[in-house]
């Protein structure tokens, strides 16, 4: 069996908010899926659910095939988990508390040492070793609440926005790791890093108002985008009639948007129907009436685009509602 | 077992890392002092015991127990650890018994730590030890029962001024309960039963009588049952938190 994580029809409910809504999904093995959604979509919630630390109001969550509120101890064995915000005991140094979190995790004598020594190894914490860990940066914490998750290389990864307050070098760097272990765990993450999710991710899940909105790979998500496929093209401002005589014979294409570049010239983005492929036709175009090109690429769209797309309708919805209920209030 | 004494080992780590635990044991050896001296009258009394010293524990602890017990469940709240713990392997049990064991044994050595004065009335007679011994036990007990209380209140709030508060007020009113203060509240509309049963419950009564020397089992069955009461609501309530 390669399923290692399996929601079903989970939901939480605080009071009148519904904040988790039937969310079903797996995660298999090799797979690092990408929670994306607004603030306050759930994402924390699921997975504060996933890794038992608080309990589903209706469904289930199971990993490696056991119920996490039944066989709550075991399952936690399995799961390495950086809550968000990356807590910590802030008194005690990075050495002292990933003691603590190996000691808890069963290990004793050489194989505690090798286990911290190897994980402070991967994540370049020997600098600081030694420091109570409230008097580390922002990025240095982050570490080692990630060294916490990894310490007992676990089968289940799940990180609650891992590369936040990282500088682009961490970044980097965390996210080579998180592929690196991808092969033999199943990984989730949380972000609101768009380019994240591109990196990393094999899948991307988007949700709002805690259900599932989107799920696909971040290509199949990118293909949603209105800019996908748009190819742009910058020529010199006396070719513009040239080229644009040539594109409207061609039919595949949607709309043309012109603007001008800071050099004088004019730049077309070229937008096709139903994100179709049209940059071989559009060469075509400009080979066959010999223009000259100051550049052409193929726009693949903006995840950020089709984040917006799929979760802005969500919250005007939601914010139209309150309008309603204030305008009944004041009536 | 194994989980549990991890847990009490970090969380002892913890007070020494700070100035906390060097700050509550300064100033509960220089009260204890203080009180025994001063206000009990150590020398005056002409008696070689340690009843001067015992008998203003109650009231020490009333101030400086909710101060450990504050933090125990509400600074991993609001620090957000609660969630690291919660979700590393260990039973709601072990981790509730873990803190407690800590905050119970750090109480211990403070109170150890007053063994000059175990050694001064020596000195100084020839005392009962046999009652010096049941008066601490008692008075560790009682420190055990105030610690109870707390843990289980500080687990209800992020708030550890909210924490404190309403932590020595339940343990004042527990320490009262015998006093007519508190009796008088009930006697008028309440049964007779209940009367006895709240006047029972007096930590003072219960401490005033293993601080004479009898170790009467009742008394030790009495502060026992009601620390292992309140580590169970304890466990209850973090266990609430979850599903809530």
């Amino acid at each position: 069996m390669t399923e290692k994580i399996s929601l079903n029809g989970l939901s939480k409910r605080f009071g009148p908010i519904l904040a988790v809504d039937n969310i079903t999904l797996t995660v298999a093995v090799g797979e690092v899926l990408g929670f994306l959604g607004p603030n306050g979509a759930g994402k924390s919630t699921t997975m504060r659910m996933i890794t038992g630390f608080i309990e589903p109001t209706s469904g289930t969550a199971e990993v490696c095939g056991m119920d996490v509120t039944r066989h709550a101890v075991e399952t936690k064995r399995l799961i390495g988990y950086l809550p968000e915000g990356a807590p910590t005991y802030g008194d005690m140094t990075p050495e002292s508390y990933l003691g603590f979190i190996a000691e808890i995790r069963g290990f004793d004598g050489a194989e505690k040492r090798r286990r911290i020594d190897d994980v402070v190894e991967k994540i370049e914490l020997g600098g600081v070793l030694h420091q109570p860990i409230d008097t580390l940066s922002k990025g240095f914490k982050r570490r080692v609440g990630l060294a916490q998750a990894m310490l007992h290389d676990p089968e289940i990864l799940i990180m609650d926005e891992p590369t936040d307050g990282l500088d682009p070098n961490q970044k980097h760097q965390v996210r080579t790791l998180i592929r690196d272990m991808s092969r033999d765990k199943a990984i989730i993450i949380s972000t609101h890093i768009l380019e994240e999710v591109e990196a990393v991710c094999s899948r991307a899940v988007i949700i709002a108002q805690g259900r599932i909105v989107a799920d696909g790979t971040p290509e199949e998500l990118l293909s949603r985008s209105a800019d996908h496929n748009t190819v742009v093209v910058s020529v010199d401002a006396d070719r513009e009639d040239a080229l644009l005589k040539g594109l409207n014979a061609l039919d595949g294409i949607k709309s043309i948007k012109k603007s001008k570049t800071r050099d004088g010239g004019v730049r077309l983005r070229i937008r096709p129907k139903n994100s179709g492929l049209i940059a071989t036709d559009v060469a075509a175009v400009i080979r066959s009436a010999k223009i000259p090109v100051r550049e052409m690429f193929v726009d693949r769209g903006s995840l950020d685009d089709v984040f917006r797309q799929i979760t802005a309708g969500k919250t005007s919805r939601k914010e139209s509602g309150k309008g309603q209920g204030k305008a009944k209030t004041d009536a | 077992m194994r989980n549990i004494a991890i847990i009490a080992k970090r969380e002892i780590m913890g007070y020494f890392t700070t100035p906390l635990a060097y700050i509550f044991i300064v100033i509960f050896l220089a009260l204890t002092g203080a009180f025994a001296f001063f206000v009990g009258g150590f020398f005056s009394r002409e008696q070689a015991s340690l009843a001067s010293f015992f008998q203003y524990h109650p009231w020490l602890y009333l101030l400086l127990i909710p101060a450990i017990a504050m933090r125990l469940w509400s600074e991993e709240r609001k620090t957000g650890t609660i969630e690291i713990l919660m979700t590393l392997p260990v039973s709601t049990p072990e981790a509730v018994l873990g803190k407690y064991l800590a905050a119970w044994g750090f109480v211990g050595i403070a109170l150890a730590l007053t063994f000059p004065m175990w050694i001064t009335v020596n000195y100084l007679g020839d005392p009962d030890n046999g009652v010096i011994f049941a008066g601490y036990l008692g008075s560790f007990l009682m420190a055990g029962a105030f610690l109870a209380i707390g843990s289980c209140i500080s687990a209800l709030t992020k708030n550890q001024v909210i924490a404190f508060i309403v932590t020595a007020t339940v343990c004042f009113l527990f320490t009262m309960s015998g006093l007519e203060l508190v009796l008088s509240f009930f006697r008028p509309w309440a049964p007779d039963v209940v009367v006895r049963t709240v006047a029972s419950m007096s930590f003072l009564t219960h401490f005033a009588a293993v601080m004479k020397g009898v170790i009467d089992l009742r008394d030790i069955i009495f502060f026992a049952s009601l620390i292992a009461f309140w580590l169970f609501a304890n466990i209850i309530v973090i266990d609430l938190r979850k599903a809530a």
